[in-house]
């Protein structure tokens, strides 16, 4: 169908949106990429009397080296990010999720602050952003605060941002040496969104992680952050027995939804799947270095 | 408040102007203001790539995007291929390769293709299955069509498409 009646306001600058924002509330909606919104305005699931489109704001899309982390801006493309070498060098586990998102024209267009702050279950960012910790930068016409991953999302399609705020940047920590990356992702169809999901990134001294990071998408509610699994990693090191016990974690700590695509026996099983592959094809990854 | 508003774009190379409501997709405005009508709109919710355009050198879902989103952009569409009546190599192989059957789904076959080609350097045909994946067709199963993209890069390549490597 088509989008229902609704205005469109055009700001060009960060406080101009938030004076808007602040004025019409929950009227409105914030149009970052639209890959996710605009298909609900389509089905008329959505109905906001005015988009505040974050288009043509000025300043939202840059990616930074900040010594020890990246700044990456709320409107930054998932394409930019998908091709841009800073973050292949400091966060290779955001540019590879960054593959399995939809196809190319959906990240031509789609942003990292939009999918972020959409928070779907299934998407790959959030995984991404609880396994490495980033931070959420918040703006509203009250100032500015930062929201850590682990209280950012809230429940399904729901983070804790207020209804004033828009998320405008992300501190994404770099990557320490010694480290392999993985994210793998089961879904029907390449592009789909994915039935489980998982992120992996481990870090290695004398051949022994002392760093893992593990994230599942797909596998309830938000994405989670398998701190369990990690502790099993960290204790026995990388071993078919240690990813076996964290895979069994993994899909422990998993409280999937049944849908028409799959069951949640079979997603919670597949959850365990991905987790397994992720440890193992980041641990590869780390090579030589390990 | 939402009366309709005056938006200037170029597309095909050619400077054009016209109104919209804040609701009306790029899509719509493409074929119903401007008279574009070789992009098709096929689901309205960015899953079948039939609408797919090249705004400012990417490939994008246009039905997933407001009109007045596009002032100022240049926008290629699929009349902006063929030079005249000669078609662009491309749309040859598409003929060549019996790359379509109802045609409904070329339009964003084509653009889709163009993005994926012409902004790699080169491309695996695991590639070209992942990149062509972003469009749907329901006649010819894609054999066609695969076979169409991967002597199309070969071409802008001026080399054989690389061979079955995975990428991961």
């Amino acid at each position: 169908m088509k989008p229902p009646p609704l205005d469109i306001c055009t700001p060009t600058a960060v406080s101009e949106a938030l004076s808007l924002l602040s004025e019409y509330g929950t009227d409105a909606r914030l149009l970052a990429g639209g890959q996710s919104l605009v298909p609900l305005l389509n089905f008329r699931l959505s109905r906001p009397e005015i988009l505040i489109d974050l288009n043509r704001v000025a300043g939202l899309s840059f990616i930074k080296d900040i010594g020890d982390h990246l700044e990456i801006g709320a409107m930054t493309r998932e394409r930019e990010i998908e091709n841009n070498d800073l973050i292949g060098e400091h966060a290779p586990l955001l540019q590879e999720a960054t593959t399995y998102i939809a196809h190319l024209p959906i990240r031509s267009r789609g942003t990292i602050g939009g999918s972020l702050a959409n928070a779907d279950p299934a998407a790959e960012y959030p995984a991404v952003a609880l396994a490495l910790d980033f931070v959420f930068v918040a703006q509203s016409v009250r100032g500015e605060r930062k929201i850590k991953a682990t209280e950012f999302f809230e429940d399904i399609l729901t983070t804790t941002l207020q209804p004033d705020e828009i998320l405008t940047k992300i501190i994404v920590p770099k990557i320490p040496n010694n480290s392999g990356t993985a994210f793998v992702e089961i879904a029907r169809r390449h592009g789909d969104f994915a039935l489980a999901g998982a992120a992996a990134q481990i870090s290695f001294k004398n051949h022994h992680p002392y760093e893992a990071r593990l994230s599942v998408c797909g596998a309830g509610p938000t994405a989670i952050r398998l701190l369990a699994a990690e502790k099993m990693i960290l204790r026995d090191g990388v071993s078919q027995n240690s990813i076996k016990a964290a895979a069994a974690a993994a899909s422990a700590a998993a409280d999937p939804m049944a849908d028409p695509h799959a069951s949640t026996s079979y997603r919670r099983r597949l959850i365990g799947v991905v987790v397994s592959r992720a440890i193992a094809k980041a641990a590869e990854r780390a090579g030589e270095n390990r | 408040m939402t009366a309709p508003r005056p938006i200037s774009l170029t597309v095909n190379g050619e400077r054009l102007k016209g109104e919209a409501l804040p609701r009306m997709l790029l899509v719509d405005f493409l074929r119903d203001v401007l008279g574009k009508t070789g992009t098709h709109v096929g689901c309205e919710h960015g899953v079948c790539g039939a609408c797919t355009v090249i705004v400012d050198g990417m490939a994008t879902r246009s039905c997933l995007m407001f009109a007045v989103q596009a002032q100022g952009v240049e926008i290629l569409t699929v009349e902006g291929l063929a030079d005249g009546e000669a078609l662009h190599p491309l749309q040859k192989l598409f003929s060549e390769h019996r790359a379509l059957q109802c045609g409904f789904c070329t339009p964003g076959m084509l653009m889709t293709a163009i993005d994926l080609v012409e902004n790699n350097n080169s491309l695996s045909e695991d590639d070209i299955k992942i990149g062509m994946s972003a469009a749907l067709c329901r006649c010819t199963g894609y054999e066609g069509i695969i076979k169409a993209v991967t002597s199309y890069a070969e071409q802008v390549y001026d080399k054989p498409a690389r061979g079955k490597e995975n990428n991961g």
